[in-house]
């Protein structure tokens, strides 16, 4: 009894360990990685030829001033103890001040952060719902007219730069059409109506029930939103189209066929069930990618999104604000990654 | 009537050197028994399994006088009337268990999925199905087996499952095509009498697939020996030996036999006239 009771123990054990592993695994290699980048973003901070002290006394200030302050921000310490300072205060959400704006990085990031992440999940939809179809159309139906179509749009997509784009559709659908809102996330008229709750207008104006604001709201994000969802429609449709194309011609597919099955059930039962896990690899890389900010189109929009705070932050040599945005990007990153990851574990059985 | 009756069956593939011709002008019938067609690689003889269900995808041509099954021409049926033949009444055991099983679904979800397309069942039902189906290709613990993915099984194990999943739908006939030639010798025997078993019982045709002379002499009835896609000879298995095609022949003598050794294996020189002679015709 004692010892089946034994066994049974040990068989449970022996089913929960890998997955715990897993996980402590992962959690430790997220942490090793975040590690790192703090130390190259605090890296960077230190080595930049740029003075802080100077950037906030101003030049004409006294040498006491300048002491004064060169002691407060904590330079007079050894490199490891501003390390272990700087690792502290990142971890409680502390990138420090703005040396713009005076006011805390992390404040500004939370207004900015929100901006970006409504647009980059739009345009990520707009690539998933449209490329993932195309390519998996483009494989099945390979040298059709929907496959030169497919190819076609993803090349214009790689190799047209954004901000002509970008500003042809400004011209068009903004100036010439009327059909959607110009710059800005909001007109000047809907604007402070709705409270921020996630700093996404969208999700905010629902929840507060002001479909007016909505309505407005996606009539400016939509444009840049579908721009910035081309250029990932491009990326996931051929990649979608390849790994299509590679599963199409496995054996399975044949067995699958033999059984009497519909082309359809082929290729989505089948085939599309094989590369799901590929594709979150490419999506997750490709939101990380809009995630990041998208410059360009953030300027040309007037978006007030990460990007183009970190740019704004850049050239006013603002190195608190550089450094906050670089570590909250790389964290987005390495998150999405863990996220895939742990995806691969659900949707692929042979990596259990 | 026999229950397939193939007449002057083409498979070609067009290409930019021109159109290759795999298969070229075969007949042959099939009753209940099983059918050895043997050849090297490339004589046509995968093609014409394929052909019969016709999953030659284009570019690829299939051509033929008919493909009767049991008097019906499946070359005039509808692709929808065609996916009623496939599964239910003609099904294709392939070659390595590792590739024609899909990797990612649980085996009793593509057994059950096999049964549930040709029968209008519940899934309560199809389960139990499947699980006698196993038990029918003596798995042993089918449970488990239900529950796992295809790269835990073994080669055999994978090619017993492929079998119950093709057999669990009670087609007609079964195509096999080098079902043995992924596995290790020690499981190959076991599989087969499996195999043979199931056809015998339910009275199934089987086109036997292989370019092993000796398996398919002893374990099927008759054989067709395939050379660069035509018929080159017909004859009754247990009188392979006796066969008289220079092509058959040297296949024959090419294999080392225990109870005759020699010193030295002969090379198969060939004849560029076999290729060009007309293809023997398989009927029964």
């Amino acid at each position: 009894m004692a010892l089946s009771e034994n066994t049974r123990e040990r068989r449970v054990r022996a089913s929960l360990a890998p997955w715990l592993k897993g996980v402590l695994v992962a959690l430790g290699s997220v942490s090793i990685t975040m590690l790192g980048l703090l130390l190259i973003t605090f890296i960077i901070g230190r080595v930049m030829p740029i003075d802080p002290v100077l950037a906030i006394v101003g030049e004409r200030a006294s040498q006491t001033t300048y002491d004064a302050v060169y002691e407060q921000l904590g330079l007079d310490k050894p490199l490891l103890v501003q390390f272990l300072y700087y690792l502290w205060d990142v971890l409680h959400g502390d990138f420090g001040m703005s040396l713009l704006n005076a006011r805390p990085v992390s404040e500004d990031i939370k207004r900015v952060f929100p901006a970006t992440l409504e647009l980059a999940t739009l345009g990520t939809l707009i690539g998933v719902l449209l490329g993932v179809p195309l390519g998996v159309i483009a494989a099945v139906r390979r040298g059709s007219w929907i496959d030169q179509i497919a190819r076609v749009v993803a090349l214009v997509g790689y190799s047209m730069p954004i901000f002509w784009l970008g500003l042809m559709g400004l011209l068009i659908f903004y100036g010439v059409l009327g059909w959607v809102g110009g710059p800005g996330r909001l007109d000047i008229f809907y604007q402070d109506i709705v409270p921020t709750r996630t700093g996404m207008i969208l999700i905010d104006s629902a929840i507060a029930g002001e479909w007016g604001v909505f309505r407005n709201a996606f009539s400016h994000i939509i444009l840049p939103a579908t721009l910035l969802g081309y250029y990932s429609l491009a990326y996931i449709s051929r990649m979608t189209r390849s790994f299509m194309l590679e599963q199409m011609s496995a054996e399975y597919i044949t067995t699958a066929r033999v059984k009497g099955m519909s082309e359809r059930q082929v290729i989505w039962g089948h085939a599309f069930r094989n590369i799901r896990v590929q594709l979150i690899t490419v999506i997750a890389l490709s939101y990380a990618n809009l995630l990041e900010g998208s410059v360009l189109t953030e300027i040309i929009f007037s978006w007030p999104g990460i990007g183009s705070y970190i740019t704004t932050a850049l050239l006013s040599a603002d190195m608190n604000a550089v450094l906050g945005g670089t570590v909250v990007v790389g964290l987005i990153f390495i998150c999405l990654n863990l996220f895939s990851d742990l995806l691969y574990r659900v949707f692929d059985p042979r990596s259990k | 009537m026999s229950l397939l009756d193939v007449e002057n069956l083409w498979v070609k593939f067009p290409t930019r050197q021109g159109v290759v011709e795999a298969v070229r002008g075969i007949s042959f019938s099939l009753g209940r028994e099983r059918l050895g067609i043997v050849g090297e690689s490339g004589s046509g003889k995968s093609m014409t399994g394929r052909a019969i269900l016709r999953l030659i995808r284009p570019p690829g041509i299939v051509e033929a006088d008919q493909i009767a099954l049991e008097g019906q021409n499946l070359l005039d049926l509808t692709e929808k009337d065609m996916r009623a033949v496939r599964g239910e009444r003609i099904s294709m055991v392939m070659q390595d268990p590792k590739f024609s099983l899909n990797p990612v679904m649980r085996v009793g979800d593509q057994i059950m999925e096999a049964y549930l397309l040709h029968n209008k069942v519940g899934k309560v039902e199809a389960r139990k199905r499947s699980l006698e189906m196993l038990q029918a290709v003596s798995i042993r613990d089918p449970e488990r087996v239900m529950r796992a993915y295809p790269h835990e099984m073994s080669g055999g194990m994978g090619q017993r499952i492929m079998i119950a999943m093709m057999l669990i739908p009670n087609p007609q006939i079964l195509i096999a095509d080098e079902p043995t030639s992924a596995l290790d010798v020690s499981v190959q025997r076991q599989v087969l009498n499996i195999m043979d078993d199931l056809v015998k019982q339910r009275g199934m045709g089987l086109i036997f697939i292989s370019h092993d002379l000796n398996l398919v002499s002893e374990f099927c009835d008759r054989v067709l020996i395939m050379y660069a896609g035509r018929i080159v000879e017909v004859c009754d298995a247990d009188k392979l030996h006796q066969a008289t095609h220079p092509y058959t022949r040297g296949l024959l003598n090419s294999l080392p036999r225990l109870d005759q050794p020699r010193a030295k294996l002969e090379v198969l020189s060939r004849d560029p006239t076999w290729s060009e002679a007309p293809s023997v015709g398989g009927r029964a």
